[in-house]
Order: C-alpha cells, then sequence, then structure tokens
C-alpha cells in the first residue's frame, strides 16, 4: 500500500533582512525579540502574561473586577479567556481598557524572529526535560 | 453578554498559579485534523488541566429561504485547546492544539507567527487532511516537525516512505508517537526544540 503524495510548498516571501528593532544589525545572536508595546488590543498575544497592579476600584464593571482578580499572579490572556469564558477578542478589549488605566501590567511574549537566540531555546529544552 | 459576578468565577486553583518572577512566555502549536490527538498531547505533557479559549467567527452567508437574496450571518464557535509548561522560574511555554483549517488561524492574531514552531500530528488513515495545513506552514516560514500518531488500526508505513509521500525538506524531523504517553509527547516536543535550536545555529530559522 502507497500512501497519498503531497507536494511541497516554499515560502511566500523572503524573510524581511532588515533590523526590526533598534540596535539589533549589531547583534545577530537574536533571534527572539520580546513582542511590542501594548497600546492596542491587536498587540496583546495569547501569551502576553497579565498582572494586577492596584485593587479593583469599587466602579470597576464586573468583567474587568473578574480580570484583577485572577491576576493577582501572572496569567496569559489565553487563560483569562478561559476561566472568564470569554472570547479572546473580548478579553483583548478588556486587557486594552484596563493597561489603559494602568490596572494591570503585561509582560510581552517572546516571539520568533529572523535571528537566533539559542539560550531561549535551550532553556525550553532544559525544562522539557525535567517532565 | 451574560456575565456572573466577578465573585463566582474560579481562577485557578493554587497550585496553578504561576510565580511572580514569569516575565515572558513563549508558544507551540499543534495542529492537526480533528481526532488526531492534539489535545490528548496538550494534556499529557501540561501541569495544569487543559483549558479552553475560544473565539467567535462571523460568517456571511446567502440567505436561502427568502425571494430577496439577502445576506444572513452565523456565528460559530471556535474553540482551542491549551496546556503550560513553566520551563523555569522566568519562562513559560505554552502549547496549543488547533484545527489545521486555514480559516480559523486568523482569529488568534499571531497564533503562528508568534510561535517558535509547530508540531503537525498526522494519522496515516487519514495522511491527507494534513497536507493543507504543511504547505500554508510552509508559505508562512513557520518550522515544524511531523508527528506520526500510531492508532492500532491505522496503515504502517516506513517513516522514510512517509517522508517521501509528504515531501519533507531533508532536515524536516518526522517521528513516530504515541501521545498519550506523557514522555512520547515530550520527545515530540524536544525534537521540534533541537530542529529549532539547529536551524537557529545555522542562520535558517525566519
Ligand atoms: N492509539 C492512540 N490513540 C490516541 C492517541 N492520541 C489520541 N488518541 C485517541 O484518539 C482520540 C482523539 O484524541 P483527541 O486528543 O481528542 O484528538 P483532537 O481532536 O486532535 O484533539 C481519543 O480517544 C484519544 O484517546 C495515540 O497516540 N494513540
Ligand atoms: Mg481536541
Amino acid at each position: 500500500m502507497t500512501p497519498p503524495q503531497r507536494q511541497r510548498r516554499h515560502p511566500e516571501r523572503e524573510p524581511d533582512p532588515a533590523p526590526r528593532q533598534e540596535g539589533e544589525g549589531r547583534n545577530p545572536e537574536r533571534l527572539f525579540v520580546i513582542g511590542e508595546g501594548n497600546d492596542g488590543a491587536a498587540d496583546i498575544d495569547l501569551v502576553t502574561l497579565i498582572v494586577g497592579r492596584a485593587e479593583a476600584p469599587g466602579s470597576l464593571p464586573p468583567e474587568q473586577a473578574a480580570v484583577i482578580r485572577l491576576c493577582e499572579t501572572p496569567l496569559s490572556g489565553a487563560e483569562l479567556s478561559a476561566y472568564l469564558q470569554l472570547p479572546f477578542s473580548v478579553v483583548s478589549v478588556l486587557l486594552t481598557e484596563l493597561l489603559a488605566a494602568g490596572l494591570v501590567q503585561a509582560r510581552a511574549p517572546i516571539v520568533r524572529q529572523a535571528l537566533p537566540d539559542r539560550s531561549l531555546l535551550e532553556a525550553v529544552m532544559h525544562g522539557l526535560q525535567k517532565l | 453578554m451574560d456575565f456572573r459576578s466577578s465573585d463566582t468565577i474560579p481562577g485557578p486553583r493554587a497550585e496553578d498559579q504561576l510565580p511572580h518572577t514569569a516575565e515572558a512566555a513563549v508558544k507551540l502549536v499543534i495542529v492537526g485534523g480533528f481526532g488526531v490527538g492534539k489535545t490528548t498531547m496538550v494534556g499529557s505533557v501540561s501541569e495544569i488541566r487543559p483549558l479552553t479559549t475560544e473565539e467567535t467567527m462571523t460568517q456571511a452567508g446567502i440567505g436561502v429561504d427568502d425571494n430577496f437574496g439577502s445576506e444572513t450571518k452565523t456565528a460559530t464557535t471556535v474553540a482551542m485547546d491549551f496546556g503550560r509548561i513553566s520551563v523555569s522560574d522566568k519562562l513559560v511555554l505554552y502549547l496549543f492544539g488547533t484545527p489545521g483549517q486555514e480559516r480559523f488561524w486568523f482569529l488568534w492574531n499571531g497564533l503562528f507567527e508568534g510561535a517558535l514552531g509547530a508540531v503537525v500530528l498526522v494519522d496515516t488513515r487519514r495522511l491527507e487532511v494534513s497536507f493543507d495545513v504543511m504547505g500554508r506552514l510552509e508559505e508562512r516560514g513557520v518550522p515544524f516537525v511531523v508527528a506520526v500518531n500510531t492508532f492500532p488500526d491505522a496503515p504502517r508505513y516506513p517513516l522514510e516512505q512517509l517522508r517521501t509521500a509528504l515531501d519533507l525538506a531533508a532536515d524536516v524531523p518526522i517521528i513516530e508517537c504515541d501521545v498519550r504517553r506523557r514522555a512520547s509527547s515530550r520527545d515530540v516536543l524536544m525534537t521540534l526544540m533541537r530542529f529549532l535550536h539547529t536551524l537557529a545555529l545555522t542562520g535558517r530559522l525566519s
């Protein structure tokens, strides 16, 4: 018996060779970068870690108060969506408002990039080895 | 939207809370067809009970029941299971299991673009359901490894024959697994990480 045959595809465009962040050009060891700032809902990643910065003011809507209560310890956007049982896009909007109000803090994820950082990969491998 | 009062929402159990030292997170994606073992794999390595995030997708459809040809909109909820592994006090790894259909991907901004890499889980009874997703990963330059879940009633092919059938580049790892076993799932993830490490060493990660 022979399995069905696939045909390989190729990258749609060449990866952008220009350094994405200041100073990166001088450091070819960097493969991953910290995600950009938190000035819009689009910037909140599934794995952005959110931490509460303040007590929820009494006037806060219940959804936002719930986020603050859940984020006593760091929690990803995906976990917030799961615990709140709200679509991730709704959680992103809540977080954007809370960030603007200074009530929570965001720890940006590390995302794949064009230039190498082996120590990050090694840290993950080390963690997996302990499983 | 109905929302329960904030006091009634169960948060993470005490043992599921991340330490305050957790300063950054990374993600890996497990992708494959329905029933291929994504949720099982997430669950077998996760330190927390797997959770589900969802997104609502609004599809424009053409009404067929009226004479006006008016557009109707239907909302579909797409769910994605995920788990978590604390790799150190500072760094957290998240694993997302997602259906292979591309129409779901844009729902979660940066799901693949920001991921370190992906595991394509395949079932030899339905090898072709993974063809499209592999092509999409190649087009987007997302590095991936192929894990063949060994279901008892599935046809067994030598891995080299599967490599040829899947038209994998010579350096793309392909391994067999039984994702019900934690050690096997961990091996798959380690294979992906070693592959990424090799790509990083040779400067080919993009
Ligand atoms: N024999 C075998 N069965 C598996 C394996 N992985 C998953 N299954 C079974 O396949 C079924 C579907 O798995 P699930 O993880 O829900 O698939 P998903 O739809 O991709 O999330 C479950 O009944 C699993 O117990 C495997 O590696 N070997
Ligand atoms: Mg599933």
